[in-house]
């Protein structure tokens, strides 16, 4: 009777450890979005990427549709060379659409945000975003204020 | 003059002799570990002495570490209108370093110290030495089940350690401060990766934990001196060098897992 | 030494000592405890080895069953050289000897009945229902059948001697090496031990060695009996030779003499200079 309590008392022990972990994966980390790999391939080609990371998200209008998987440079053209993993399910982008690195709040993570183009035909599996727009440099901003202002000229409204 | 040289030579060999008797002595421990797959039974009872029972300790010590986190980092974060990353904040913690380093400590100190003791008195009171007259190996039959034992139950603590904590982080953070529950979860999904931080925080760190801690905790038992002193020496150093060799392959273990070149 | 001579004597015919020691030293660290021993062990008797504290009775157990190795000389047991055995014919040969440690060393997680089967269920296959019948049968021979659901910390001193003599010869074994035996013993249960030690080695045949200081009771039971003192064979013979010797330290240790060979005293400059010494300033 009390090797059957012990037995009993072990295989609970067992059992809640590997639910503890079964539960830190799914629950706690980002295991769930770690299948979504059969995401078609698409590049994108940026100036400069600022604090972009592999695995950061790509949205659409907010939504969530895949994730960065690789960050290279190309080194002819010195130009930061972005892979995404786009969900199949999201297969009828437009070919024309852009991308551009956004950040999330002020001091938020960045992220790759699409503008959906007007083309009818879509984005698939190799196809490379023409339309782009860099990451926004703080730096780069203020000086380009400071310059504006002293010479009088307005700041322009947007950045090219 | 001779004298000293002795006795500094004989301070720089000491050590080293032992070392390569713990490196013989856990050869050994591997070599019997195969025993077990004619004997698995005796493993269900170690599993019970080194698992179960540390099991108060780790729950409790678990929620208490995640509800202080939970508390800290809401104290912070509120300051840069950051709350909803408070579960990036504690999961991190927790999976990465606090999670298996604490268990290992506590282990140690449950667990380990228990062991040392164990196998200490065994020794002083000649049962090792009539079970060896009895033509039975205390490596097979003592040292492997305990030492897989603990090898088993340290990433299953850990695992349960740090669950628990997540959960004392959400009940402080979303339950007491109103900390958004939908943010809590999300954030921390975002944040939290599989390979990098769980597989390598509770699972790969804790392995390698549950290794040290179980060698060092059964090598002080079967050195200790056959005596009362002996043995409380031996567990004494047991929780000493436990710790301090969790906490050095801890940062030895960041630094490759995490290590930012 | 007369050593084959005497023993002719008293061993069997036409059989060979169970265990023959030649040559025998062993030291630790600085100390020496045998020097060129030479010891007989005859089969079917119970042999004692005697000596005052210190003289290292349980270190030739040791050695005698393997445990650690002499620095020079044999020792064969059963006509196989036992320091030259690799482990798995050491404990081959272990299967068939028994060790009743001084502190009787029952595993202190194990009740009673466990004890005595442990031998039995990790050295056989032997289905649950015939180690009990075993088991019931060797602490029978002990007198504790009683006591099989007890553990080892319930038992009195001289219970966990008897129980762990039931686990020694739980296996058959051609041989058992006691260990002062009688060592803290109160009197009625040093007189069930006695007891049990000569008739076991009667019913079953065995060769016992019993390493004591205790004189009397081991006398008493002893077929052959070596004295040992600084590491060498002092006196050997039967109780009765033994007990009129000629010389004065085997008087002194049989008869348990306060003063003779052995001094009362241990060496110590003149007492009436070390008191003059001691009043006199610094």
């Amino acid at each position: 009777m009390a090797k059957k309590n012990l037995e009993l008392a072990v295989g609970l022990f067992v059992v809640l450890g590997l639910a503890a972990l079964f539960l830190l994966a799914l629950k706690v980390s980002d295991i769930a979005s770690l299948g979504e790999d059969k995401g078609y391939r698409v590049s994108a080609r940026f100036e400069n990427i600022g604090g972009l990371k592999v695995r950061a998200p790509v949205t659409l209008g907010g939504v969530r549709i895949g994730r960065v998987v690789g960050i290279d440079l190309d080194p002819q053209r010195y130009e930061a060379v972005v892979t995404l993993s786009i969900d199949p399910r999201y297969d009828h982008l437009p070919e024309d659409s852009s991308a551009s690195i956004l950040t999330s709040g002020l001091l938020g993570e960045q992220y790759v945000g699409l503008e959906p183009g007007g083309m009818d035909s879509a984005l698939k599996n190799g196809s490379t975003l023409k339309l782009t727009q860099s990451a926004l440099v703080l730096e780069k901003l203020i000086g380009r204020m400071v310059t504006n202002a002293a010479s009088g000229d307005p700041p322009p409204a947007k950045t090219p | 003059m001779i004298a000293v040289l002795t006795k500094i030579g004989q301070s720089v060999l000491d050590p080293l002799a032992r070392m390569g008797r713990a490196n013989l002595f856990f050869l050994r421990l591997l070599g019997a570990l195969s025993f077990l797959l004619q004997r698995p039974g005796l493993l269900v009872k170690q599993l019970h002495a080194v698992g179960v029972l540390s099991l108060p300790i780790i729950l409790v010590s678990g929620l208490f570490v995640g509800m202080v986190l939970g508390l800290q980092g809401y104290a912070n974060l509120v300051d840069f209108g950051a709350t909803s990353s408070l579960g990036t904040v504690v999961a991190l913690s927790l999976v990465r370093e606090l999670g298996p380093v604490l268990t290992a400590l506590l282990y140690a100190g449950r667990a380990g110290s228990a062991l040392t003791a164990g196998i200490g008195l065994m020794k002083a009171t000649e049962q090792l030495a009539s079970m060896q007259m009895m033509a039975v190996d205390p490596f097979q039959r003592v040292l492997a089940p305990r030492f897989l034992a603990g090898f088993i139950a340290v990433p299953l603590l850990t695992g349960i350690f740090t669950a628990v904590g997540i959960l004392g982080g959400y009940l402080v953070a979303v339950v007491q401060l109103g900390v958004d529950g939908g943010a809590f979860w999300a954030q921390m999904q975002a944040k939290v990766h599989f390979f990098t931080d769980v597989v390598n925080g509770v699972v790969l760190k804790s392995l390698v934990f549950g290794v040290v801690a179980n060698w060092i905790a059964l090598f002080e038992g079967y050195e200790a001196q056959p005596t009362s002193e002996g043995i409380s020496l031996a567990t004494t150093r047991t929780v000493v060098s436990t710790s301090l060799a969790v906490l050095g392959l801890d940062f030895l273990l960041t630094a490759l897992m995490f290590g930012v070149w | 030494m007369s050593t084959s001579a005497t023993l002719s004597h008293t061993a069997l015919p036409n059989n060979k000592p169970l265990i023959t020691v030649r040559g025998l030293s062993f030291h630790r660290s600085e100390r020496i405890i045998f020097q060129d021993v030479d010891l007989d062990i005859p089969r079917g008797r119970i042999t004692a080895i005697m000596g005052p504290s210190g003289a290292g009775k349980t270190t030739l157990l040791r050695l005698i069953s393997g445990q650690i190795r002499p620095d020079a000389g044999r020792i064969e047991v059963d006509g196989v050289c036992i320091h030259q055995l690799g482990r798995r014919e050491l404990y081959q040969l272990r299967k068939r000897m028994g060790m009743l440690f001084q502190s009787g060393a029952l595993f202190t997680d194990l009740s009673v009945f466990d004890n005595v089967a442990f031998p039995l269920r990790e050295h056989t296959r032997l289905p649950a229902h015939l180690i009990r019948t075993l088991v019931l049968m060797k602490l029978e021979s002990v007198g504790l059948r009683g006591a099989r659901e007890l553990m080892p910390a319930e038992l009195s001193g001289g219970m966990a001697r008897r129980v762990a003599l039931a686990r020694a010869i739980a296996l058959d074994p051609m041989m058992i090496l006691y260990d002062e035996p009688f060592a803290g013993q109160d009197p009625i249960s040093m007189g069930v031990l006695i007891k049990l030690i000569r008739t076991l080695n009667n019913a079953l045949g065995l060769t016992s060695i019993i390493v004591s200081h205790d004189v009397k009771e081991t006398a008493a039971i002893a077929d052959y009996l070596y004295l040992m003192s600084d590491g060498r064979v002092v006196e050997h013979g039967t109780p009765a030779t033994l007990g009129h010797s000629a010389s004065p330290w085997v008087t002194q240790f049989m008869h348990a003499l306060p003063d003779g060979p052995v001094s009362f005293h241990y060496p110590a400059p003149p007492y009436s200079a070390d008191l003059l010494l001691a009043g006199a300033p610094a």
